[in-house]
């Protein structure tokens, strides 16, 4: 059963990926300018423009390119920069470790804070502690990023002379400073995520409290610790995984400006700096690489849901 | 980052039929002083959204210097009475650029969400409606798109449009149309089920009369919900857009902007440009947020309390 609706599942992912992929091919393509023009600057003639776009291959018709460009995508070449001239591939492997511990860790955080005050939240619904929790949680929403970001780096330095950016530590010349470098950043990225958590949690477990199982494992007297971790919880959760896969999305978004603010050398700011570049291929190998990990991650989300919730049967 | 609609399909439940009591008169005076005590935090997220209606519409009279002015002999004044909000590096008076901002930010927060909605309206309605082919290939299409983050995506379409206030919007709006006609077309399949559409079918109203009688009404708190809580994650994106540099083009005073360029610049020698902008977007998009929560309860009661 599981199997029959993954693969059908799959089956609907692959058009979604098929239209993301012209969608990733066809957008840097309509930016005005051109890379080659960026390159040559201004003092290039006609004839080395053209003659560059066709060592690029820019200069053949546009279905064309896009059917070469997928088939050697499919085949795991995403090409190489137009600037550095180093394959794509190779370019973002450098990079994406940083964006991925980036991500993780934000998610980490998102989800340390958001169950714990959603749970407080909704088993003492409508107490102090909740309205608190709640108004935090908007508030957390509200905020963004980048101006956090900014005042964590700025108020600390005048009051203190703390900075927290310094040169950038490779994980292999020492592996706990790395981290320890990317804990503000990713604390900052999982503050709205976890905003965004904490409300349905603590929806889902009032929902759940209201039932009538939750009332008689009341009667027969469990401790209330009991009833909202055991039969509350585990049953509100499962929303809550699906939601973690719809703020994958957001929370790489949320990276390309944490990146830039911080100055972190990750994925999301080699696709901003392609993006001011017209690297084409840069572009599309970085957006097809997250467009693809989203669908699969969303994918991997619903049969998650489907083993969690044996109710749901498809 | 932005605000999201936690879950599409809860959304979609809206229960139809029951249309909210007109404002109006006495009644209407009630009604506001029953909101006010039942939400109490959606009533200061009105007063937000209303106190930056009318810096956007007056800031003209509020604004005591021009967004542009440049004063002789203060530059990067810190907060005082003469220039509450400091001054920045080009010798501005900030609380007169903040005023001003808001401007920029409430055209950008409507227009963006008039254009995504009526999009979003039409996409989710006629997908949920006509269904078959059409909902199958406009529902993958929507599919792509979301799968897009969204800051990369509109930082790829703003790179095509280039720079502008209407380029924003669109690109924004775009985004945000995808979004809600997910949650539109929900909506509507919902109300689809309701017998009085098959009755109005049975009496042989046609297409349009369907959807515009008997669909839109009864979708409508759907759509007056998703438009606030839209407007706050339309003004955080247009911030963070105008950060990076892809937004609102100076000289034009966008929150996102102050904070960008010189605002990080001199952040150190004088934070308080790096602060006044932040504190207006978080207090925007909060009275937004508010009052959009607030809204959701009252327009919907089944989604009370999530």
């Amino acid at each position: 059963m599981l199997r029959r609706y993954v693969a059908k599942r799959l089956l609907i992912a692959i058009p979604s990926l098929l239209i993301a992929s012209l969608i990733v091919f066809t957008l840097p393509r309509l930016i005005p300018g051109d890379a080659v023009q960026l390159m040559l600057a201004e003092k290039a003639y006609a004839k080395d423009l053209d003659e560059l776009r066709a060592k690029l291959g820019l200069d053949r018709p546009m279905y064309v390119q896009y059917f070469e460009w997928a088939g050697r995508a499919l085949r795991g070449d995403l090409g190489e920069s137009l600037w550095t001239r180093r394959p794509v591939l190779e370019e973002i492997g450098q990079r994406l470790p940083v964006t991925l511990t980036l991500a993780v860790l934000a998610l980490i955080f998102a989800l340390a804070i958001a169950i714990p005050v959603g749970v407080i939240s909704a088993a003492r619904h409508d107490t102090l502690a909740d309205f608190i929790a709640r108004s935090a949680a908007i508030l957390g929403l509200s905020v963004p990023g980048f101006w956090l970001a900014t005042l964590l780096i700025v108020l600390p330095a005048i009051w203190w002379g703390w900075r927290p950016v310094g040169d950038f530590v490779e994980f292999g010349s020492d592996p706990v400073r790395y981290v320890r470098q990317l804990l503000l950043p990713a604390a900052i990225l999982g503050i709205a995520a976890s905003a965004a958590l904490m409300r349905l949690t603590r929806g889902m477990l009032l929902e759940v409290l209201r039932q009538d199982y939750v009332r008689t494992a009341r009667a027969k007297g469990l401790a209330e610790r009991r009833v909202v971790l055991k039969h509350g919880l585990r049953n509100a959760i499962i929303p809550v995984v699906t939601l973690l896969g719809t703020q994958l999305p957001q929370i790489i978004g949320g990276t390309v400006v944490i990146e830039y603010v911080f100055g972190l050398p990750g994925m999301s700011r080699f696709l901003f700096d392609a993006i001011n570049q017209r690297d084409y291929p840069v572009i599309q190998g970085v957006n097809l690489l997250v467009v693809s990990t989203v669908v699969m991650v969303n994918l991997g989300v619903d049969a998650l849901y489907a083993v969690l919730d044996p109710r749901i049967r498809y | 980052m932005s605000t999201r609609v936690e879950s599409p399909e809860q959304l979609a439940q809206v229960e139809p039929a029951r249309a909210p009591a007109r404002p109006g008169g006495l009644g209407g005076a009630r009604a506001l002083g029953r909101f006010i005590r039942r939400k109490p935090l959606g009533a200061i997220g009105a007063v937000i959204v209303i106190a930056m209606l009318v810096m956007a519409g007056c800031a003209e009279w509020i604004a005591p210097y021009g967004y542009d002015d440049t004063i002789r002999g203060a530059r990067m004044k810190p907060p005082s009475a003469a220039h509450w909000l400091g001054t920045d590096n080009l010798s501005r008076d900030m609380w007169s650029r903040v005023v001003y901002g808001a401007r920029v930010s409430i055209t950008v927060g409507f227009l963006t969400i008039g254009l995504a909605i009526v999009a979003a309206t039409a996409i989710g309605v006629s997908s949920a409606y006509f269904g078959g082919v059409w909902d199958l290939v406009v529902q993958r299409v929507v599919d792509a798109w979301l799968s897009f983050p969204y800051l990369i995506i509109i930082l790829s379409v703003m790179a095509v449009l280039g720079p502008g206030l209407l380029n924003v919007v669109v690109s924004l709006a775009i985004l945000i149309a995808a979004t809600n006609s997910r949650v539109i077309r929900s909506a509507t399949l919902a109300v689809m089920q309701h017998s009085y559409v098959e009755a109005a079918r049975a009496m042989g109203c046609g297409h349009a009369r369907i959807i515009l009688r008997h669909l839109l009404p009864n979708v409508t708190a759907t759509i007056i919900i998703l438009a606030t809580i839209g407007l706050g994650a339309v003004t955080l994106a247009e911030s963070a857009l105008s950060f990076l540099g892809f937004g609102v083009p100076p000289p034009h005073p966008s929150w996102g902007g102050m904070l960008s360029g010189s605002g990080r610049t001199y952040m150190f020698r004088a934070p308080w440009m790096a602060v006044w902008p932040g504190v207006a977007i978080s207090l925007a998009v909060f009275g937004f947020n508010m009052l959009g929560d607030a809204l959701r309860d009252v327009l919907d009661p089944r989604l009370r309390g999530s």
